[in-house]
């Protein structure tokens, strides 16, 4: 397959849940909507079920969800909320509600609340101190709690080898995902950052062997392309999600392209392996949820240095990044209570960049727009 | 009746002052001071003998001393969205060094008062005092202020001794919450919520400090298990760890076990304060239970906080006996208040209930900071049970079970735009009160610190709004 005929297909992917969703019920397959941040989706895969993403929807607007949430709440989550109780979800089999956050926290039982028989809904608490056996322990704990409630949905045991089997699956597809994120910041002539946000989007909706397989064959295509001549700039995304077809086509308008990126829905969520030389599989995915650093979400046991902001300040030095550009989601409160430090990491590295608020109800850009436009100009000037 | 002052209550008083004296006295001794999260275990750090101070009781004093606005924006100087909790934007802005000042005429030293402050003038027959020349009521000098205006410990400390340096640390707010020792190290528990664990994490890293966590996850069920105990004990032993490396000394099991006796005698002291709201009337008002917060965050653990909430109760079984009451007003009707006050506007929070003789006789930090145990286990699960870290049913279950004891007509639900915790579920609470109890509700707007988030209008409106449906259920009860 051509480089543009595999764009085109995780495009097609990446804009599709609803239809995905009603072709795995069709096949007589069991799927279970995945809420952020770091549900162990690997024991989804090993129960014989389909996992998908579930992050909020650009196309949405709140509605149903305004009776039970206050309007200060993440959009994410409210949209998350707002598909579960339009109709736009009513195939799933069961939904994992991790609850890292302090928006999550809340929602995880107002989704319980309003989903009643309609479907299964697992809760999942991650620990923060997740590094001492306590904390591993905590953490099996808590996934085998999820393993349960997904075997009653999938009517059947989940065994050892299977989780090895789903493990084996997840490296090799984030193997995949950051050998693209790498290629693409080569060819970013090729990979735009709209065709770069569909391939990692179209990841949270596919059929995992068949995504990794198709990804693989595009990471082919793009070794063999020649070094590309990038004449524009090159910058860093961070934040939550940067999914936003006007505000990447406005990177595209402003000849900016994406070297990496510090995003949840994107690199962060991809960036650690699950150990496979660990005796019990349940450990390994409790250490690797222990690896992973430099998270906004997440208790750094080193807090009293800035180790996450000079991590992506570093990001964008190693990347060939002129800049970076925050997607700052509005009331995210890990996100901003980090801002201050990223910022003094950034500003210390003498790397420009921008914060742009966002929210998946924005309908008007004209002020993002204008905004990535006088960045443009800052970044021709740094490189 | 004019409100009294029960001795009680200014036992209570003189509680917090001190744990405020202890700390200051401390640090200059050259102790160590540390800054702890409210619900973080307190018997830890006494077993230690540290003085602990707590940013989230020190956040409300200064939203209620009217500074909150000025350190909120502060923070958002420094770079906080004004999203975040006030409480964490106050803290932060204090960290970094801020306080607030008063404003003083550098060559003559005096301070600058600001005229718009300041009560009306009344003579010697209590009437207002006009000014002929504006019409508007003269100002009474006595109560006048000055210009308040923000300055930066850090940087004065840095200065050279001096007239002006000293000019600049007498010229900080003399209120003891701007008083507060810089931190040497932070405990923090998350069970209140995860805005806690950044905030912490944030105050290490501006002041270079040591950070001791004790997480604790969500509940999604009523009941705590075992494993759930297991992870947060094994966290106090790595807690006790990191505090003997942190001190130098050796956990003294006997200090601690004397601190955890009176942290349950406190507990059980505050409940039964907390319990006299069930009589009818009540001898005093709930918010009077708002400014007893400060001994339970603080002092829980001193054997001070036990016997002055003790006297209280005394002195409310005595006042029950006389029929008497500090609510200065005659109770209408009955109220539970849901969630944490908006501090910078307690007048205008009061004013409007008053005026309708709603009395608030329930409150849900009653339960919240009830931590009654008999051993270490029994501990861990209760500081398990915050009121942002328990499903829906608990919550429920804790503010039901107040409601109907403390016998309330209605409910006010704070939509704190602080708190994005302990507001995210309340709509689907606020169905379930109306629904189990026959008891209407009503939420409005506000801020636990910020007062930009407080709308007195709408605040108005919807307790009318409440006292309608209040009169419209006790009229159909009587029919």
């Amino acid at each position: 397959m051509s480089i543009n005929a595999l764009l085109d297909e995780f495009k097609e992917k990446a804009a599709t849940p609803k239809q995905q969703l009603a072709e795995y019920k069709a096949q007589g397959k069991k799927v279970i909507g995945v809420l952020p941040y770091y549900a162990p989706e690997e024991l989804v895969y090993a129960a014989g079920m389909v996992p998908m993403g579930i992050w909020g929807s650009n196309k949405k607007t709140i509605s149903r969800a305004k009776e039970y949430c206050a309007t200060f709440y993440c959009t994410i989550a409210q949209l998350a909320l707002e598909m579960l109780l339009d109709g736009t979800m009513d195939g799933l089999d069961g939904i994992i509600t991790p609850t890292i956050c302090d928006t999550l926290r809340p929602m995880s039982q107002n989704y319980r609340v309003a989903m009643g028989d309609k479907m299964s809904v697992i809760f999942l608490a991650h620990p923060q101190n997740r590094f001492e056996d306590f904390g591993l322990q905590f953490c099996i704990d808590q996934y085998s709690h999820v393993k349960n409630e997904l075997e009653k949905i999938a009517g059947k045991e989940i065994t050892k080898e299977a989780i090895w089997d789903a493990i084996k699956v997840y490296n090799k597809s984030r193997a995949a995902r950051r050998n693209f994120v790498k290629l693409a910041g080569e060819h970013c002539d090729v990979v735009t950052p709209t065709k770069r946000s569909a391939v990692l989007k179209a990841f949270w909706f596919m059929e995992k062997p068949e995504y990794t397989a198709k990804l693989e064959e595009l990471n082919k295509e793009l070794e063999a392309l020649p070094a590309c001549n990038w004449q524009g700039t090159k910058v860093v995304t961070s934040g939550i999600i940067c999914d936003n077809p006007v505000l990447l086509a406005a990177f595209e308008e402003n000849n900016i392209a994406i070297a990496a990126d510090d995003v949840a829905h994107e690199s962060r969520s991809f960036k650690t392996d699950v150990p496979e030389n660990e005796t019990c599989p349940m450990m390994a995915l409790a250490k690797q949820f222990a690896g992973i650093d430099h998270d906004v979400l997440l208790y750094d046991p080193q807090s009293e240095k800035n180790r996450r902001g000079e991590f992506v300040a570093n990001l964008v030095k190693e990347s060939g990044a002129q800049g970076l550009v925050l997607f700052m989601q509005q009331f995210c409160d890990p996100e901003e209570m980090e801002y201050p430090y990223l910022k003094k990491a950034l500003d210390d590295a003498k790397i420009p960049h921008i914060k742009l608020g966002i929210d998946q109800q924005m309908r008007d850009f004209g002020q993002a727009k204008t905004a990535i436009q006088a960045f443009a100009d800052v970044l021709e000037m740094s490189k | 009746m004019a409100k009294q002052v029960m001795p009680g209550v200014l036992a209570l008083r003189k509680v917090v002052d001190d744990v405020h004296k202890d700390a200051r006295e401390a640090k200059k001794r050259g102790e160590l001071v540390g800054w702890s999260s409210s619900k973080f275990p307190c018997e830890l750090a006494a077993a230690f003998d540290l003085n602990v101070m707590y940013p989230e009781n020190q956040a409300a004093g200064i939203a209620a001393n009217r500074y909150g606005e000025m350190m909120c924006q502060a923070a958002e100087d420094l770079g906080y969205d004004n999203d975040i909790c006030g409480y964490a934007r106050i803290s932060l802005a204090y960290a970094k060094g801020v306080r607030v000042s008063r404003k003083y005429d550098p060559e003559t030293g005096e301070y600058i008062i600001d005229p718009s402050t300041g009560k009306p003038l009344k003579d010697a027959d209590g009437n207002v005092v006009m000014d002929e020349a504006t019409g508007k009521p003269k100002k009474d000098p006595k109560t006048q202020t000055p210009y308040l205006q923000l300055d930066n410990i850090l940087e004065i400390e840095a200065l050279p001794d001096g007239p002006e340096k000293e000019k600049r640390l007498a010229a900080i707010s003399p209120i003891r919450q701007m008083q507060i020792p810089q931190p040497d190290f932070v405990l923090c528990c998350n069970n209140i919520c995860n805005c806690m664990t950044k905030w912490y994490e944030n105050i290490a890293r501006m002041c270079n400090v040591p950070l001791i966590m004790i997480d604790i996850p969500y509940n999604n069920t009523v009941e705590v298990g075992d494993a759930n105990v297991k992870y947060v004990r094994a966290q106090f032993d790595q807690a006790i760890h990191q505090l003997e490396k942190l001190t130098g000394k050796k956990f003294d099991e006997k200090k601690f076990e004397q601190a955890c006796a009176n942290a349950n005698r406190t507990a059980k002291a505050w409940l039964k304060v907390c319990d006299y709201l069930q009589y009818k009337p009540a001898p005093y008002s709930g918010f009077d239970l708002f400014n007893h917060m400060a001994d339970v965050v603080t002092a829980r653990a001193r054997v001070e906080a036990a016997e002055a909430f003790e006297l209280l109760a005394e002195n409310l079984e005595e006042a029950i006996k006389k029929g008497e009451t500090t609510t200065p007003f005659p109770e209408k009707y009955r109220v539970m208040f849901e969630g944490i006050p908006c501090w910078p506007k307690l007048p205008a929070l009061f004013k409007p209930l008053k005026e309708h003789g709603v009395n608030v006789t329930a409150v849900v930090y009653a339960p919240a900071f009830g931590f009654v145990y008999n051993n270490i286990d029994e501990m861990a699960r209760a500081y398990y049970k915050a009121p942002n870290s328990v499903c829906i049913e608990q919550g429920v279950d804790w503010r039901e079970g107040i409601c109907r004891d403390n016998k309330v007509d209605g409910v006010l639900v704070h939509y704190n735009r602080s708190c994005k915790p302990w507001s995210g579920y309340m709509a689907e609470m606020q169905r379930r009160f109306t629904a189990d109890l026959g008891v209407p509700c009503a939420g409005f707007d506000g801020d636990q610190a910020d007062p930009r988030n407080f709308n007195a209008a709408q605040y108005e409106t919807r307790v009318q709004g409440l006292v309608e449906a209040m009169e419209a259920n006790a009229k159909a009860k009587e029919a």
